[in-house]
């Protein structure tokens, strides 16, 4: 980037730049996508609005009406776009209701679904990944591997029904499903977290490992710091970097993994309502809810690099030279 | 920063409220749960009207009985004229909408005007004018008579909604019904829950309070029914029950509802215009596997269109549909048809390949759809199955690309199923009826029917002749009927399924112990 921009400010412009070009990008292509799926488009949205026991032809019919379904493409684009900029993301074709409501509503329900999941994760994962790297070859670092060679192969799909049968059926400890006054996130959030807390444990194990085993630590241990004085201080830090960096790329994951479990524990979130606009060619909700995720991806991004670059200071100093 | 001394109250703070949980699942008086597939697609009452009027949120006219005679609902009575061309509906005067205000016939009438626009049912009346007569008084003037106007004033799509109900834009914002219940939380798309309404004209109910939760999956309405965590489970998968039925905690009550499994049949086609080779399609089909197998309830395998539930319309005089795949294979050769190595041919080579289309919006549809492909290949048919949206067979009715469609019928979306006969069967044919055939006695049959200006004895005849007919000509080949499954917790009583689907019967319920 530019000559003179302090690497906060450069980082800044970079991804406020990404944001727009997503934004133009996500909604085109979401739209042309909608646009050429194969069956009717008012067919389709009259059978997500009325169920398959009112949908007809007649239905259809006014639905095209309604919604102006036979004004041309490149019209239809350009008004979006146009309402795009003026942050106006439309109304469900389905539910009628404002697309920006929807997504903000549902949007932050999957938020506190992964965030929890991304703390769970780290619980879980963070000490075992330290131990183990503190200890490489012991029965921690063995059976961590273990574990996360099986939950990393356990599809979510069979994790959650495990779950739910293991910890809301046999021992009654949490509601199976849609519960969120009493503790209905934790076995959603628990399903996401087991998966990334085993890919955690792993890459926090190698970080520590090449952290002790770099010349900064040893020189930090030669000048007379303590094991635990030198891990605070200078291995952590160092250990760090792969583990952020690991969270920012699987946090994708994590969203992902979210259409499924939200779907199966009937958590109101972004990843079931997205599944439902893409069945009913809701193409405003589609656009809404993509552009959303997109804009939430790089800000998580941001963050990331955010926190790279506050960890390592050798970044800051190769910005700036 | 977080000491350790933090650490540990959150700590014991997470484990309190995780235990409280835990207790509050199992305290007696929590919310009444229940949970079903049915999602909140929106507030406007066609939509999902029919979400609060079973949860007794809100109310329609008229009410009815299991076997679709009408009951009062808001209206306490009616009357026709002697033409049959007006209909006066008088409202309870007493009924309150939840925000306090009285249930008006303006009110009613803004509602049933919404109700007038495709596809609400309504739409399908020949209605000329509806009007108010004072304040509690509703008249709705025809164009012809019409018998099944109240069946379809007993419609969800119909419900009445207080005129705060309405944004500016005239769209529905909120859900203030008269019902006994009042909605407190409602997040679309998933959760609905309700509170006792106080000012309700009627008994006051045993149950205060009910949550009503969408789940899309199966499995986890099976869960929850086990984890006792669910109530009331609706729509198992047949697997699932299996598991349930041995659970103590659980029963299982079951009622045969008006839907069928059909396939509809573009009778239009070359190859299927002869009765013949519908009848051949009919017999290759082994209901009974496809009901004990997949169904898991050999008493599903449909012998004729209509379920001995629609006690007015099952003809018990009409043989039973069969399985004969000898008799499948003559009436094919009748018609022409000579077998090849890769299946059957015309007398001029053509080759006898169909496609047929489904929806997975009933997880069984897509199932049984292989099953018949299975079952016709053995008699020599070759049949492609695409499976789609649910709107995929009205289109394929409208530009005539359809062949075969496999789809689950309600004939009894509104109480009489006549409305319904008259869409799928009447001239022109129906989305999800005939296609390219059609039957003047049938016709003129349904006509008397939707007038109802003819004896009961008359009518009742027709029902069975039309049952009749359809067995004969199979424009729809009936595969299977529905039974409504659900699981129901130890802790509720006086629990009574409606096989028109259109309330809960929360009223009626009340706690064990």
């Amino acid at each position: 980037m530019g000559v003179g921009w302090s690497p906060w400010t450069a980082l800044m412009l970079r991804r406020a730049f990404q944001v727009l070009a997503l934004a133009v990008l996500i909604g085109t292509v979401c739209f042309f996508i909608a646009r050429s799926l194969p069956g009717d488009m008012a067919m389709r949205i009259a059978a997500g609005r009325y169920g398959y026991d009112l949908v007809s032809g007649a239905a259809a019919d006014a639905v095209r009406t309604e919604l102006g379904l036979n004004q041309p493409l490149l019209v239809a684009l350009l008004q979006w776009l146009r309402d795009v900029v003026s942050f106006d993301l439309g109304v469900s074709l389905i539910s009628g209701r404002s697309v920006l409501g929807e997504v903000v509503e549902q949007l932050g329900a999957t938020l506190v679904l992964a965030l929890t999941a991304v703390l769970m994760a780290a619980a879980i994962g963070l000490p075992l990944g330290v131990w183990s790297g503190l200890h490489p070859g012991g029965w921690v670092d063995r059976i961590t591997l273990g574990l996360a060679v099986v939950l990393r192969a356990t599809p979510s799909f069979l994790l959650a029904v495990t779950l739910m049968l293991v910890v809301a059926v046999k021992l009654g400890a949490l509601p199976v499903a849609g519960d969120a006054n009493a503790g209905g996130i934790i076995l959603p959030a628990l399903t996401l977290a087991l998966g990334l807390g085993a890919g955690l444990a792993r890459v926090t194990r190698s970080a520590v490992l090449d952290a002790l085993a770099s010349p900064a630590y040893e020189f930090a241990r030669s000048k007379g710091l303590s094991d635990r004085q030198a891990l605070l201080r200078h291995g952590a830090r160092l250990a760090a970097l792969p583990v952020v960096a690991y969270l920012g790329v699987h946090a994708v994951f994590l969203f992902e993994g979210a259409v499924i479990v939200e779907s199966l524990f009937a958590w109101p979130g972004i990843g079931h309502e997205l599944v439902h606009a893409v069945f009913g060619r809701d193409v405003p909700m589609l656009q809404g809810t993509a552009l959303c995720m997109a804009i939430v991806f790089v800000l998580f991004n941001l963050l990331i690099d955010a926190v790279c670059l506050a960890l390592d200071p050798r970044q800051r100093i190769g910005g700036r030279s | 920063m977080l000491t350790r001394r933090d650490a540990l109250k959150k700590g014991a703070l997470a484990a309190a409220l995780l235990g409280s949980g835990g207790l509050m699942a199992q305290a007696p008086r929590t919310p009444l749960q229940i949970v079903g597939p049915w999602e909140i697609g929106g507030l406007a009452p066609t939509n999902s009207g029919f979400v609060f009027t079973r949860l007794q949120v809100t109310e329609t006219l008229l009410n009815a009985q299991d076997d679709g005679t009408p009951l009062p609902g808001l209206a306490e009575r009616w009357n026709r004229s002697a033409d049959g061309l007006s209909w006066r509906f008088t409202l309870r005067p007493s009924a309150r909408f939840h925000d306090g205000s009285p249930v008006t016939a303006a009110a009613a009438v803004r509602c049933l005007e919404a109700a007038r626009v495709a596809p609400a049912l309504l739409s399908l009346a020949p209605i000329r004018l509806i009007e108010t007569e004072g304040a509690s008084t509703i008249v709705i003037r025809l164009r012809e008579p019409n018998a099944s106007l109240p069946a379809m004033l007993a419609h969800s799509s119909t419900m009445v909604i207080a005129p705060a109900s309405y944004g500016v834009d005239g769209s529905v914002r909120s859900i203030i019904g008269s019902g006994p219940y009042r909605i407190t939380q409602l997040t679309p798309p998933q959760l609905v829950e309700c509170a006792v309404f106080d000012g309700y004209d009627g008994p006051k109910p045993a149950i205060d309070r009910v949550r009503y939760l969408a789940a899309g999956r199966a499995e986890t309405r099976a869960l929850m029914a086990e984890s006792g965590q669910a109530d009331l489970a609706f729509g198992l998968d047949p697997a699932s029950l299996v598991r349930l039925r041995g659970k103590r905690n659980l029963t299982i009550v079951s009622i045969t509802l008006p839907r069928s499994v059909i396939l509809k049949v573009n009778a239009g086609l070359p190859a299927l215009t002869d009765v013949r080779v519908r009848q051949a399609l009919s017999h290759a089909i082994d209901r009974g596997g496809i009901a004990k197998a997949l169904l898991r309830d050999p008493e599903l395998a449909a012998t004729q269109l209509f379920a001995p539930s629609l006690k007015a319309w099952h003809n018990t005089a009409l043989p039973a549909l069969s399985f004969d795949a000898v008799r499948a294979k003559a009436l094919l050769a009748e018609a022409g048809w000579k077998r090849a190595a890769d299946g059957l041919r015309d007398a001029k080579g053509q080759s006898f390949a169909l496609k047929l289309r489904t929806f997975p919006d009933r997880p069984e549809l897509p199932i049984i759809a292989t099953a018949l492909q299975a079952q016709w290949r053995e008699i020599g048919i070759n049949v492609q199955v695409s499976v789609g949206n649910s709107g995929d067979i009205p289109l394929g009715h409208r530009d005539g690309s359809l062949q075969l469609g496999l789809a689950a019928r309600n004939y009894g979306n509104v109480p009489d199923p006549t409305g319904t006969l008259l869409q799928d069967f009447g001239p022109g044919g129906g989305d999800f009826g005939a296609m390219g055939w059609s039957s003047e006695p049938l016709g003129r049959a349904l006509s008397e029917l939707k007038r109802g200006d003819v004896s009961a004895e008359k009518l009742a005849a027709n029902r069975l002749e039309i049952a009749r007919i359809l067995q004969a000509e199979l424009p729809v080949i009936p595969i299977s009927w529905y039974r409504q499954q659900v699981a129901l917790s130890s802790r509720i009583r006086g629990v009574s399924l409606d096989p028109l689907e259109r309330s809960y019967r929360l009223t009626q319920m009340s706690w064990r112990g």
